[in-house]
């Protein structure tokens, strides 16, 4: 690869890519992120790139290897240009067939196309499937279009265009106030505005100063930042040198959690790539604007997500938050200023650069601007990293774009916000999504994790989760966060064990109200949220914990019971040959019975009897209905009768 | 002693650093990528490179989870207990995975191959139950899963080792 010498050769360059792309009469987009990989993906792009050569199109087929396509669940997925055909679940033995009906023919492979279960209908276009439908992949959408780990694909789909905007006409100061007016907040949990926090550092006097990428990810639930960063590197290497620009900075790191292994690997590359084209190092494009970017792998510690933390383990140091009055933005890095936002902020640079503040605005709600990608997991129908704007709806989310819940049960919550966020029910289902209206609810927006919950899913349990979550991650040096914790702990695990009192529920809003008040940094000061949301909006569930000693989601293992109906019963044997504890009693012909004594809650029983028989029952709790006396014979089903 | 071969490399990372430690992740996951774990000894000597002090060195290991201090297995399995994979019943194949290996969550199996972790979210829960040994990740995890999957990874130990 050549340097590139200035805007002019950039642009040249890109043309020349675009011209030897004019032969091009399709190309297939094949996924190899972390999902599609583990599914294979790369047999099926090499099975392409055989059959193409087999029949010697090579000059008009392109196949490209790119980054998540957002439905990892379908994969491997490929993507026909230029009419946007997807075929999901594809094998490397469909490979002749869509060669050569899609391909060479122009005809539908109809088994690989998506079926809307709602209507019945396959779906080949990808404004026709629902879970795109209503997304607008502005941030996302390049993945679709490039391979990682060629940059040239990135420039011919017009990359580096504003960083070469920015070197040929704009001050530091022009793209400063360009991301001040777009009102783009930061995608990392705090939604704080990202340029007034560039012009902290700008304006902080000092000879050196750091632009940083936080790739930590430490949100259970949310995967964007990682299929962003392995699919499209370049997005957020161009967005943090156009804030190294506005700043006036040419140092910058990339922070990644080492378990994001394709990440990784194709960091490195993009970056090297890059350089070879003058696009990183001394005098970008001819320019006098230099820049350099180091990466740095985290070790598994959740808390060096937090800024200073970050800060302290880029310096080889324990990764631990640093008190708060003196601010990153000016003393961070080895006490430099130092510039820190996530992966996701900084891919939206580029395009804010490239297509000015006012398009930017007009995406999204008053208070917060633009899209923002969405990990939709748990039980859904379809899971996947969704793209909206801000202000669509938690129901557009839950039930148009991923389908509803899954194996037809109800909906019951959905989890933002990561560990301290809150669980939102059904009767806010019409709420838009955007920073503010998810805090007024109780939750927050934190990277974009939406994790949804059935009716199976027991809201006291959940929130025994969290807080057993949060104190662990508790660095314990306050007393309000520490002391909270544990007692709500403790609490929560005698609810759920059937020991709850009702006084315990006051005492947990008691908690958590002196934790938010006296907690020192924002994890104490969140870390009740889950309780308190679950207090507000499923006390109902609570309430049958402590008061009827039942667990109305079926979840909690201490509570519920096991019940064989007499009625039912066949006498088979089958739960009794297979319970571990041998807690089931009967015989051939005898109606079976569950010794609660002995069971352990397994579920194997309710399992492995025949669902002609559907004996056995999962009971929320309480008293286990009075058993028949042993030796019962079971219920003569006279022939026919049966259902 | 670290073979010189790595020690010269280990140089290198670090002399292109701006100060040493800045390297120090970075140093002992390629040692432990040779010998698995951080022993005594090559805590001595990587903290020597670093200009670091072995206590400081110490300190960054034990806060860091993925710095391991004893040996561990020649497969490290990292089952993820985050909430995804948690509301998809994680609890029941962590003691699943137990019970087949014989060896609680951080324990390593008699035969040396496999250690048992429990990590935060890695980032495939819309394939939850999820898990990564080694480098690669699993989803959708069954006991079924689980039983291929090791036997699999035993048989390949068991191939290596023939070699
Ligand atoms: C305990 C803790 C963990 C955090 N983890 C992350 C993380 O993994 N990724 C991230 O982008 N921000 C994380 N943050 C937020 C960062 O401190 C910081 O606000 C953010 O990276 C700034 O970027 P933004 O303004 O672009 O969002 C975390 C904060 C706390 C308190
Ligand atoms: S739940 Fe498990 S232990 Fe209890 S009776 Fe059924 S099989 Fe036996
Ligand atoms: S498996 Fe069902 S039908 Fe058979 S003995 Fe058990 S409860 Fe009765
Ligand atoms: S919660 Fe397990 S992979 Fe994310």
């Amino acid at each position: 690869m050549k340097k590139l010498n200035s805007v002019t050769e950039l642009t040249q360059f890109r043309e020349q890519l675009l011209a030897e792309q004019q032969g091009i009469k399709k190309s297939i987009a094949i996924c190899e992120g972390t999902g599609c990989h583990a599914y294979k993906s790369a047999a099926v792009a090499d099975a392409f790139e055989q059959e193409i050569k087999k029949r010697g199109l090579e000059k008009e087929i392109l196949v490209r290897r790119t980054g998540c396509h957002g439905f990892c669940e379908r994969g491997p997925m490929a993507k026909i240009f230029p009419e946007k055909v997807f075929y999901f679940q594809v094998k490397p033995e469909d490979v002749a067939e869509i060669v050569d009906s899609t391909l060479v023919n122009n005809k539908l492979v109809d088994r690989l196309l998506f079926l809307d279960e709602k209507s019945g209908k396959r779906c080949a276009y990808q404004h026709e499937i629902p879970f795109y439908m209503l997304q607008n992949q502005v941030v996302f959408g390049n993945n679709f279009m490039i391979s990682p780990r060629n940059i040239e694909d990135y420039i011919a789909a017009g990359g580096y265009s504003a960083l070469a905007k920015a070197l040929s006409g704009m001050t530091s100061v022009d793209v400063l106030e360009e991301i001040k007016k777009s009102g783009l907040r930061g995608r990392g949990g705090g939604g704080f505005p990202a340029g007034v926090k560039w012009e902290t550092t700008r304006n902080a006097p000092a000879d050196r100063k750091y632009v940083i990428v936080n790739a930590d990810e430490g949100d259970p639930g949310a995967y964007m930042d990682r299929s962003l960063l392995e699919g499209n590197p370049h997005s957020v290497l161009e967005g943090l040198m156009l804030g190294a620009y506005a700043i006036g900075c040419s140092e910058g790191f990339v922070y990644v959690r080492q378990e994001y292994t394709t990440a990784i690997e194709n960091l490195p590359i993009a970056i090297e790539q890059a350089k070879q084209l003058g696009l990183l190092g001394q005098n970008i494009l001819g320019s006098d604007f230099s820049f350099e970017v180091k990466i740095h792998q985290g070790a598994g510690a959740f808390v060096s997500g937090e800024s200073s933390a970050l800060m302290s383990a880029i310096e080889g140091r324990v990764g631990e938050p640093r008190p708060k009055y003196i601010r990153t933005a000016v003393k961070g890095v080895w006490d430099k200023p130092s510039n820190l936002n996530n992966v996701e902020t900084w891919a939206n640079v580029p395009l804010i650069v490239n297509n000015g503040s006012e398009w930017f605005r007009s995406l999204g709600t008053e208070g917060s601007k633009g899209t923002k990608i969405f990990s939709l997991v748990g039980k859904v129908k379809y899971t996947g990293l969704v793209e909206v704007p801000m202000g669509v709806s938690l129901r557009q989310i839950v039930f148009d774009i991923g389908g509803g819940i899954r194996n037809d049960r109800k909906f019951k919550a959905v989890q933002t916000g990561g560990p301290s966020g809150g669980c939102i029910p059904e009767k806010y289902l019409d709420l838009p999504v955007d920073f503010d209206e998810l805090s007024k609810v109780g939750s927050m927006m934190g990277s974009g994790g939406m994790i949804v919950m059935d009716e199976d899913t027991c809201m006291v349990d959940v929130a025994k989760y969290f807080t057993n979550f949060l104190a662990e991650e508790s660095c314990g040096k306050c007393v309000p966060c520490r002391e909270g914790l544990r007692q709500m702990k403790r609490i929560l695990k005698e609810i759920t064990e059937g020991r709850g009192k009702q006084s315990d529920l006051e005492t947990l809003e008691e908690l958590g109200a002196f934790m938010k008040d006296a907690s020192l940094c924002a994890l104490g000061q969140t870390a009740a949220n889950p309780v308190l949301s679950t207090l507000t909006y499923f006390r109902d569930e609570y309430e049958a914990h402590v008061r009827d000693k039942k667990c109305p989601a079926r979840a909690c293992r201490d509570l519920i019971v096991f019940y064989i109906d007499p009625q039912k019963c066949s006498g088979c044997g089958t739960c009794r040959k297979q319970c571990p504890t041998e807690a089931i009693s009967g015989d051939k012909k005898i109606v079976h019975i569950v010794d609660q004594q002995k069971c352990i809650k397994c579920g194997t029983c309710l399992q492995v009897c025949p669902s002609r028989f559907s004996a056995v029952t999962k009971l929320p709790g309480g008293p286990a209905p009075a058993s028949v006396p042993y030796g019962t014979a079971v219920v003569q089903k006279t022939k026919g009768e049966s259902k | 002693m670290l073979p010189d071969q790595l020690r010269s490399k280990l140089r290198e990372m670090i002399a292109g650093a701006e100060s040493p430690r800045e390297k120090a992740i970075d140093v002992m996951y390629a040692i432990q990528e040779l010998q698995g774990w951080m022993n005594d000894e090559a805590m001595v000597e990587a903290a020597q490179l670093l200009a670091m002090s072995p206590l400081e060195l110490e300190e960054l290991a034990t806060f860091y989870d993925y710095i391991y201090r004893s040996p561990v297995g020649k497969f490290v399995i990292k089952v993820c207990d985050s909430t995804v994979c948690w509301l998809e019943g994680q609890l029941r194949l962590t003691d699943y995975i137990s019970s087949r290996l014989g060896i609680g969550l951080g324990q390593t199996s008699a035969d040396g191959l496999f250690t048992l972790l429990p990590v935060c979210c890695i980032g495939y829960c819309d394939r939850a139950p999820a898990m990564v040994i080694n480098k690669r990740v699993y989803g959708n995890l069954t006991p079924e899963k689980i039983d291929r999957i090791l036997a699999q990874l035993a048989q390949k130990a068991d191939f290596s080792g023939s070699e």
